[in-house]
């Protein structure tokens, strides 16, 4: 089972497709480009504050809004692990599972935690946090792959027979 | 445990009983592609390596966003789908029949209990004739065309149950608005809406496909009707014990329930620009307006040329308002000649546009300016949608666009 420990972000209910990265950026060549811009709206600095590992706790509806495929990809750049919210909006969660963003559900831990503080995930599992462990729902065999392959496209390459 | 109607679909689908929050893997029975999106449907199927399409016959592309083209790249769109469909042998292509989402169920493509997607967010449609339907992205559109499957997140299902019936001059359209309105533009992220009772039942499938249609503008990610009779008659097909099983059972479990009275429904309209900003037409009465559009995938149907064909009988357009109909298909455009709505429509001043999305997509035919107002049986009001952003989009029923196309104002259709 895989399991990885880091440090989380707080976020609250809502985070729309606009914060995570605003229509003006949009037009950006390259996610490397637009990811200095991610959360500025409700967040300025965080963009540069996160580091490779780090993961989101998030409250409801995360990534409502838009259908804009860049916002996931923004995250991943960004160097996030995860995201565990209460919800994810729909269109952003098939977006992110198909550019390679794990996202977890997880009802009660968004209450209980404080921004900094280090959870370690079992996929498929639970979350360990304070001495407490979070269950989590199990993600299916083929769900994982597309996520460890890093994408659909690139999935659905291997599944070809083809590399990179 | 009871299922609902969607709990049933797909654990038909699967072989083996779900439950909602679960993902699971589905052979998916039908996919549709718009011509907006096959550029990039084919470019990522063929990045993932895939070197033939796992069931062409399941596969249907449909060109009506762009057609007939109003720029001149819109034909690269045309090019791209027929190479893409004499490749790979599909040979369900429509190139000017009519909106995808009309064509997908009365040409047949869609079966009760089917497990639809199609690259367009109001695939929800296809639930009229209780199927499980709803919109991808072209990413995932690609991998269906390579393997035939596509994971799911199974929804929780909110009841909504209708019994009564609905006044004279109130359609599905006032029906399925007040909805929307109640539940919030968000009120239904990832669950299916499950619409029961004696309206229902009373609706046609044409109405029925209104609500279907727009289950989307509450977040929904499906909307399903038991099929009946009318479905069996609509589809051409006897229906088997699955389908005529596709009913919530007493047990099942709902996420909620709402429940309605048919007769308290009276024509209402989502005001701009938001699709939940729903107001009493009453309200609003008096308000001028610039043009009429009468026409979509929600509300472009024979009934709908029909109500408005009767609400304009002897009646004459207002002189300083545009009223464009557009027939949701060729087919539909047959028979509302054949029966003479479409002559009653012109006779009072109507524009009869080509099938397709033209104008709601903001693409063609009648495009808005800059302080204009229209009143429009469409499903989207946002900004920008049909022009400009500073146009106002009043959304509402073809008995109320209709009316208010020869008041020259907002005005309940009841009194027309």
């Amino acid at each position: 089972m895989e399991q990885f420990t880091g440090k989380v972000w707080v976020l609250g209910d809502d985070i729309d497709t606009d914060i995570i990265i605003p229509t003006e950026y949009l037009a950006l060549k390259t996610i490397e480009e637009m990811k200095q811009y991610g959360f500025s709206p409700l967040r300025p600095h965080l963009a540069s504050q996160i580091q490779k590992g780090d993961m989101i706790v998030a409250g409801k509806n995360f990534g409502c809004g838009s259908s804009r495929e860049q916002a996931p990809e923004v995250i991943k750049a960004l160097g996030i692990r995860c995201i565990i919210a209460k919800s994810f909006a729909r269109i952003f969660f098939r977006n992110s599972i198909n550019n390679g963003l794990l996202l977890l559900e997880q009802e009660k831990l968004r209450d209980d935690i404080r921004e900094g503080q280090e959870i370690t995930v079992a996929v498929n599992s639970h979350i360990s946090y304070n001495g407490r462990e979070y269950p989590l729902a199990s993600l299916p065999k083929n769900l994982m792959e597309i996520i460890n392959a890093g994408g659909l496209v690139k999935a659905m390459r291997a599944r070809n027979g083809l590399t990179g | 445990m009871g299922q609902t109607i969607i709990e049933k679909i797909i654990a038909r689908n699967g072989g083996r009983s779900v439950k909602p929050g679960e993902i699971v893997t589905v052979s998916v029975d039908r996919v549709m592609l718009d011509d907006i999106m096959i550029p990039f449907i084919v470019d990522k199927f063929h990045e993932m390596g895939f070197t033939k399409v796992w069931d062409p016959d399941k596969a249907v592309l449909i060109y009506d966003h762009l057609v007939p083209s109003s720029q001149q790249d819109d034909v690269r769109h045309y090019k791209a789908g027929d190479e893409f469909a004499a490749q790979y042998g599909i040979k369900h292509v429509h190139r000017s029949d009519g909106i995808c989402h009309q064509l997908m169920t009365e040409a047949g493509y869609v079966k009760p209990g089917d497990v639809v997607f199609g690259t367009d967010s109001h695939t929800t449609t296809y639930g009229c004739v209780g199927a499980f339907s709803t919109g991808i992205g072209y990413t995932e559109m690609a991998a269906i065309l390579g393997t035939g499957n596509l994971w799911i997140r199974v929804p929780e299902t909110i009841k909504i149950v209708i019994e009564g019936s609905l006044p004279e001059y109130v359609m599905s359209k006032d029906v399925i608005l007040r909805i929307i309105g109640d539940l919030g533009a968000d009120g239904a992220t990832y669950r299916s809406l499950e619409f029961t009772g004696s309206a229902v039942d009373a609706m046609s499938i044409s109405s029925r496909m209104t609500m279907a249609n727009m289950a989307i503008e509450a977040g929904a990610k499906c909307a399903v009707f038991t099929p009946d009779e009318k479905t069996a008659k609509y589809c051409g097909m006897e229906l088997n014990d699955f389908q005529r099983g596709l009913r919530g059972d007493s047990d099942a479990s709902y996420f909620q329930t709402l429940t309605y009275r048919g007769e308290d429904f009276v024509p209402v309209m989502a005001c701009p620009s938001q699709v939940d900003k729903i107001r009493n037409v009453k309200e609003l009465e008096g308000t001028d307006i610039d043009q009429v559009f009468i026409g979509s995938c929600t509300n472009g149907r024979l009934e709908d040329l029909q109500m408005a064909a009767r609400v304009l009988e002897g009646r004459r357009v207002a002189p300083f308002v545009k009223l464009i109909v557009t027939p949701a298909s060729r087919k539909v455009y047959e028979e509302a000649s054949a029966c003479g709505a479409i002559k009653t429509l012109v006779k009072a001043g109507a524009i009869v546009t080509h099938p397709g999305c033209g104008l709601c997509c903001g693409r063609t035919g009648g495009i808005l300016c800059d302080g204009e107002r229209v009143v429009a049986t469409n499903n989207r009001n946002f900004l920008g949608r049909m022009g400009t952003s500073k146009v106002e989009i009043y959304l509402a029923s073809p008995a109320t666009a209709a009316a208010c196309a020869a008041a020259g104002k907002i005005v309940c259709p009841d009194k027309y």
